[in-house]
């Protein structure tokens, strides 16, 4: 009986060996794809047993992980001012994320390869494991400033301001906005509907405004007119004299370009500051006539159009248009053809001006630091394009300086310090009025903020070219304010 | 005999000191492991900590003696190895019942009771011992344990005594103590029977029959007892919905026919017959069907969803893909996501925590327990001895096999206790029983044969 008794050992280690296989093969070949299915909501509830790291700014604690008595769920996200910011932290759902907390999840969470070494120290020191903290660009009093001020307008709308000589992103503010702790609760019953009734809404809460959508920009995109105008011939300079017709033919059509409300601009003949300070639109559309497709194409590349560009969230691109026909590139110089733009890019066009002529590439993640407050990772400040030279820039912002003094934006007038600016009103093809957009930077001689401004069909029942001027200008101004400490 | 009395035999070590060493470490680990559930969770050794080690460690010191004393020769690894399982087990109940009560793993957790039954166990494990002092007289029980067995096996389809638990009519009521699990003890049952009646009959199931290809079939009048087990499996199946015992036993009862008759031929007729009856099954009964497509295609979203489909099969996995190489650390998985996570599905929670490497080292233990009984029975003296150390170990052997295949996904699964694991009383007091009568065996394997007694004349005693 031995004999058999042998071979039936022999099947019992076999036995043993296929469960032995069997077990290797799932926790080892097929772990990722078991423990990453959506189907395991070991990972929902992995997403609250993690401390995750606090996004600060300007010292402001703006989102952070609130531990709970509860046996599930042992951290809970918490978002103190979250209206306010809440394009900027983003919300953090059972399911998904986003803004920082979606780009950044894997610093806030601590799972970032980046952490590994704070990790390790805490596998052997036996504490737990903590995210990092991220300390967003944004300064608290600029954003509370920009959202005070554009909410007072009652409209729909977005402000973002930048640093021209770092890039760094002050304010980022789009209304109307959402409660990020609604949509992070762990209660995917609450948080779910929820966000499908946000989302449905008329008002879009949320889309972040400054950089999630294009916009038409009016005739804030004259200034790129005038860069690639200048650019073309380094002869001219504010004082050169252009056509102003009271009405510009467009070639090949039976329409003709008036200026806004159909008012005369000047006597015909007008020097270039004259025509950006009134805003005329026939001496802009016989410019870009002049120049062609090509050139004003490229103009609106340099200054960063066309590119992708995160900060860390992707940015909507932003695009002069296609190439059509002569009548198009007129309409397309001021602002009023394909043209579309993220209010991000208006103000990177305000910075670059600003910056002598160098666009900063726009970042929100100023550092990160771990538990311990070891920094992980710093913001570099890199340079995006080259759009004008030295000298254009020079000529651009006397020019812009002028509109706020003497033109178009005279409301965005800050005492004691020069603001370079340019109004925009956009008209959208829907009978909506037309929206009022603002781009400015101050001060003129050393900027330390460049903005833009939109309001939402916020030109309506304002007169004549004052539109812009007359709703985001101000809110302009508070921004600057704001940053100037005036 | 002559030759053995003239060279001394080389005389196998008691190794009880070794034992004892390993008994300590064994409840060691699994103290270690309590406290980590404890620190994990809420920060803090359990509160019950003590009790639970002096209760455990107590009563293995009181096994350690009465296996000293009544089975001084018996196999020094079966009791530690099996007091390591048992009490990973122990840990897991008392880790899944230290989560969040809202879950019904959580809930329905009990690790005091289990912790109670383990101790019974233990108790029974002695009993056994020191009143079975020679499991020959088992042999002479053969047509009583089969009849018992069989008893015990139909018991739950009696009304008003049995019930029906999640879908299997497994179970009985007991006044006042609560459900047992009949077919747990009709195992140990019929593995004596199996053994009793093959001794008696091998020699006529061995007689060839006809010879077809390269087998040498039986008669077909010996088919007989073949086609009675085959039908009371199926019994079990139909009756009682319970896939896992039916395969348990007719598996077990075709590995001792071939233990007994050195017949392949017997082996390829069993399976044949298991393979037709899981095959009209199949065809006859739902679930039946619903496990195999389950078996097949476990991630399908549709069979994921469908109403005892494959979500708790894949909940199993996920635990395990999460657990990863290293495991998440006790007390730091979510083990009771699994539903039934204390019983059938242990050995997934425990993949979860302790990760690969320790379901490696679990199923290394398993393997060692089993490999240790099938030892005693290639040592053991007599036939019935053989076969009944050879059928406990691969009763053994088998049903954690069917378990934690299923569990796994290697074979369709079918419900059965993982033993030493699962939460369960009746489950506990068998499988302790069953590791008595191994180690019983072992002391008789293992002892030394009396000697001839010299110089008395022509009188010689021979050991048979």
């Amino acid at each position: 009986m031995n004999s058999t008794l042998k071979r039936t050992a022999v099947a019992c280690l076999a036995m043993f060996a296929l469960l032995m296989i069997n077990v290797n093969y799932l926790q080892a070949v097929r772990a990722e794809g078991l423990s990453t299915d959506a189907r395991n909501t070991r990972n929902f509830y992995d997403r609250y047993a993690v401390e995750r790291g606090r996004i600060i700014a300007g010292g402001k604690v703006i989102a952070q992980s609130v531990e709970t008595d509860s046996k599930q769920f042992k951290f809970v996200r918490k978002y103190p001012e979250g209206e306010l910011y809440a394009h900027v932290t983003g919300f953090f759902s059972p399911e998904s994320a986003s803004a920082i907390e979606g780009t950044q999840n894997k610093l806030l969470d601590g799972s970032s390869a980046d952490l590994l070494l704070r990790r390790s120290i805490d596998l052997f020191t036996g504490e737990p494991t903590k995210g990092a903290n991220v300390e967003v660009t944004i300064n608290p009093r600029v954003q509370k400033a920009a959202y005070d001020a554009l909410r007072q307008s009652g409209k729909r709308g977005a402000v973002v301001a930048l640093e021209p000589k770092t890039g760094a992103i002050l304010a980022m503010v789009s209304l109307p906005t959402y409660d990020p702790a609604e949509l992070s609760l762990t209660d995917k019953s609450k948080v779910f509907p929820r966000y499908d009734e946000l989302a449905k809404e008329k008002g879009q809460p949320l889309l972040n405004r400054t950089i999630d959508r294009t916009y038409p920009p009016g005739s804030t995109f004259k200034v790129v007119t005038m860069a690639a105008y200048l650019e073309d011939d380094s002869s001219r300079g504010p004082q050169t004299t252009v056509e102003a017709p009271q009405r510009l033919t467009l070639p090949n059509t039976t329409a003709t370009l008036p200026n806004y409300g159909g008012a005369a601009c000047g006597s015909g003949q007008v020097t270039l500051v004259f025509a950006l300070e009134r805003s005329c639109n026939t001496p802009f559309g016989k410019m870009g006539m002049d120049l062609g497709y090509d050139k004003v194409q490229e103009q609106s590349a340099k200054f960063g159009m066309g590119e992708p560009l995160a900060i860390p969230m992707p940015v909507a691109q932003s695009d002069f248009g296609p190439r059509e026909d002569e009548a198009a590139v007129a309409m397309a110089s001021i602002g009023q053809r394909s043209n579309q733009m993220t209010p991000l890019q208006m103000a990177m066009i305000s910075a670059g001006i600003a910056n002598e002529g160098t666009v900063m590439k726009p970042y929100l993640v100023k550092k990160v630091t771990d538990a311990k407050g070891d920094t992980i990772e710093e913001a570099e400040q890199d340079e995006l394009t080259e759009a004008v030279s030295t000298e254009t820039a020079a000529k651009l912002r006397d020019m812009m300086v002028s509109v706020v003094s003497n033109g178009t934006a005279n409301r965005a007038q800050v005492p004691g310090v020069q603001v370079a600016g340019k109004t925009g009103t956009a008209e959208t093809s829907d009978n909506q009025p037309p929206h009022a957009w603002f781009i400015s930077f101050a001060p003129a001689e050393d900027p330390k903020v460049a903005l833009a401004v939109i309001v939402e069909s916020g030109a309506a029942n304002v007169g004549a070219e004052a539109t812009g001027g007359g709703t985001a200008a101000p809110i302009g101004k508070a921004v600057m304010e704001a940053v100037l400490n005036k | 005999m002559s030759e053995v009395a003239a060279e001394p035999v080389p005389m196998p070590a008691k190794r009880r000191g070794a034992q004892l060493v390993m008994l300590a470490l064994a409840v060691l680990v699994v103290m270690g492991a309590y406290a980590n559930v404890g620190l994990a969770m809420d920060g803090a050794i359990p509160s019950g900590m003590l009790t639970y080690g002096l209760s455990l460690g107590g009563l293995m010191l009181a096994a350690y003696l009465v296996l000293a004393k009544f089975a001084p020769w018996a196999d020094p690894l079966i009791l530690p190895l099996v007091t390591l399982i048992n009490g990973l087990g122990l840990v897991m109940i008392f880790r899944l019942s230290e989560s969040d009560s809202n879950l019904p793993s959580a809930r329905l957790a009990s690790p005091n009771s289990q912790l109670m039954w383990t101790l019974v166990g233990i108790v029974l494990f002695s009993v056994t011992l020191i009143f079975l002092r020679d499991h020959r007289a088992l042999q002479r029980l053969t047509y009583t344990a089969g009849a018992l067995g069989l008893i015990l096996l139909v018991s739950p389809l009696i009304p008003f005594l049995g019930q029906e638990i999640n879908g299997a009519r497994i179970w009985i009521g007991i006044p006042g103590l609560g459900q047992l699990q009949p077919a747990e003890f009709a195992k140990l049952a019929l593995v004596i029977f199996f053994a009793g009646y093959l001794v008696a009959k091998r020699d006529v199931l061995a007689l060839a029959g006809r010879r077809l290809l390269f087998i040498d079939l039986p008669r077909a009048r010996d088919l007989g007892p073949v086609l009675i087990t085959w039908g009371v499996s199926l019994g079990v199946l139909v009756m009682q919905k319970d896939l896992g015992s039916s395969l348990l036993l007719f598996g077990t009862f075709i590995a001792l026919l071939y233990i007994a008759t050195q017949r392949v031929s017997w082996v390829i007729i069993g399976i044949l017959l298991f393979a037709g009856g899981a095959v009209l099954a199949g065809l006859v009964f739902d679930h039946v069907q619903q496990r195999f497509e389950v078996f097949l295609n476990p991630s399908d979203p549709e069979l994921f969803d469908r109403v005892g489909g494959s979500a708790q099969l894949m909940q199993g996995l996920f635990a395990m893909g999460s657990g990863g190489i290293l495991g998440t650390g006790l007390g730091q998985g979510h083990p009771e996501l699994i539903p039934l996570a204390f019983s059938d599905f242990i050995f997934a929670a425990t993949g979860e925590e302790l990760g690969l490497t320790g379901l490696m080292a679990l199923l290394m233990l398993y393997a060692l327990v089993v490999q240790r009984g099938l030892r005693t029975s290639l040592a053991a003296r007599d036939p019935f001895s053989k076969l009944l150390a050879g059928g406990l170990s691969f009763i053994l052997a088998w049903q954690v096999f069917i378990i934690v295949g299923g569990v796994t996904n290697l074979i369709p699964l079918t419900g059965l206790v993982t033993p030493f694991m699962s939460q369960g009383g009746s489950a506990l007091l068998a499988n302790w029983i069953l590791i008595a009568l191994l180690v019983r065996m072992s002391d008789a394997a293992r002892k030394p044969p009396p000697q001839a007694i010299q110089n008395e004349g022509m009188t010689q005693v021979f050991q048979r």
